[in-house]
């Protein structure tokens, strides 16, 4: 099992165990982690499930490929360390990871 | 062939049909189908431009592994078959409208109006709309609601309503290149504000801003809105962060160019039951509160319900049996099979 550790907005945070194979976003909503929206349920089509990396954890989590980018165009205040979460993987490498969930989806 | 040339008329500028559907998307096309096999007219509004809903929308080229016989199938492909397998039945399409009104009239019938103006009456109503309409994306920037309509755009309705103003656009998309290009030469200045320096949009529209930018005639600055400000009506400007810090500017006027959402929009007011944005149905009918308003989709919800688009393939054949009872009372149903009924093969034109 992989840790991950959501912080909200107002500093509180959960941290939850998954299954490697499964995607960040899809871990937040089967945890239902606040604030993580997934309105196009991880196609890549609507910036909702958008967080904030870790700055410890950048290097780890990668940085967003093209199409990632692109949709990250429809998010709210975008950060260097912007990520929508449908597109990480959860693997054992990322035991640990925490990241912030923004104030705002949109 | 336009919707008014062969709807039937009852007073100026009314069409009337036997049913009207209420989203183009998978479940809303299918039930074409289904109630077209029971003989009913139908009539499709969307308030997208093209059929297929959130598959043509969101996902067009991502491939869907539940639908079955068909082990992948992408978005479009889906929209694409259900049009040819819907053909036969003749619905007429109206995209690009939104129904904003539905009221029962006294005979029994509904009276439905759309964004644009335009009037239908029918007789049974099917509510497929999926996750709502499709709107544009608000930036969640305090008191932006006070602007909108006068200050802040999110579509641009008439070019002249801009004229001569100080024009903010905000994105990198084709609605926002495309917009610059169009205002650049109408509005007094011109600035499009996006978040990095790299534009998603077509190349050539993205090749033509540039050389506004270098002419002089566009500004192109790279950051995000942070704040608005004015009198809370009227806008004198915002602030972007940028780069360098924070920046100033000085602008009238913003059309902000996030992409769509879905938002349930007027059917909340429509009088239905609903359970968190959803609409209550049986599962016999998949009739609503209203006697012959029926929700079908992702937009109903009952005990067990599954937002899959075969669930709304279901769905959409039983609602067509209790359709009929209202649309055409006097006939009585028989249950046949596609395969073997000779005036089921008639009707899909394959005999």
């Amino acid at each position: 099992m992989v840790k991950l550790t959501f912080i909200q907005p107002d500093g509180a945070n959960q941290t939850v165990e998954v299954e490697p194979g499964l995607t960040v976003m899809e871990a937040a909503k089967l945890n239902d982690i606040a604030g993580i929206e997934a309105e196009c349920g991880g196609a890549c089509a609507c910036a909702t499930c958008h967080v904030y990396i870790d700055p410890d954890w950048v290097a780890k989590t990668g940085k967003p490929a093209s199409i990632e980018e692109d949709m990250l165009d429809f998010a709210f205040d975008v950060r260097k360390e912007s990520r929508l979460s449908c597109q990480i993987k959860v693997t054992a490498d990322l035991d640990g990871l925490t990241m912030r969930v923004p104030a705002k989806q949109f | 062939m336009a919707l008014d040339d062969v709807a039937e008329a009852t007073q100026a500028g009314v069409s009337t049909f036997d049913a009207v559907i209420i989203g183009a998307g998978p479940v809303g096309l299918f039930a074409v189908f289904e109630l077209g096999l029971v003989d009913i007219k139908t009539c499709v509004i969307d308030i997208l431009g093209k059929p297929g809903g959130q598959c043509s929308e969101l996902y067009p080229e991502k491939p869907i592994y539940d639908i079955p016989a068909l082990p992948t199938v992408t978005g479009q492909e889906l929209t694409e078959r259900l049009m040819e397998q819907i053909k036969p039945f003749g619905a007429e399409f109206v995209f690009g409208e939104r129904v904003d009104e539905l009221q029962r009239r006294e005979d029994g019938s509904f009276f439905l109006k759309t964004d644009a103006g335009r009037e239908i009456v029918a007789k049974v109503v099917v509510i497929a709309a999926g996750g709502g309409s499709f709107t544009p994306k608000r930036p969640p920037l305090e008191g932006i609601e006070g602007y909108e309509g006068s200050s802040v755009f999110y579509a641009v309705r008439r070019i002249e309503d801009l004229r001569g103003r100080d024009v903010l656009i905000v994105g990198g998309g084709d609605s926002a290149l495309d917009w610059t290009l169009s205002l650049a030469p109408v509005a007094k200045s011109l600035t499009l504000l996006h978040r990095r320096d790299e534009f998603r949009g077509a190349p050539h529209s993205v090749d033509k801003m540039r050389s506004l930018v270098a002419e002089g005639k566009v500004r192109l600055v790279i950051g995000q809105v942070t704040k608005l400000h004015g009198d809370g009506k009227t806008l004198s400007g915002v602030t972007a962060k940028t780069a360098a810090g924070e920046e100033q500017l000085t602008v009238d006027a913003m059309l902000p160019f996030f992409g769509l959402t879905m938002k349930l929009g007027p059917v909340s007011s429509w009088g239905l039951n609903l359970n968190e944005n959803l609409i209550l149905v049986d599962t016999e009918k998949f009739e609503t509160s209203e006697k012959g308003i029926f929700a079908i989709g992702d937009i109903n919800t009952y005990p067990g319900k599954l937002k899959l688009i075969l669930s709304g393939f279901h769905e959409a054949a039983l609602m067509a049996q209790q359709a009929h009872k209202y649309v055409h009372p006097e006939k009585k149903l028989m249950f046949q099979y596609t395969t073997s009924s000779s005036s089921l093969q008639k009707k899909l034109g394959v005999k």
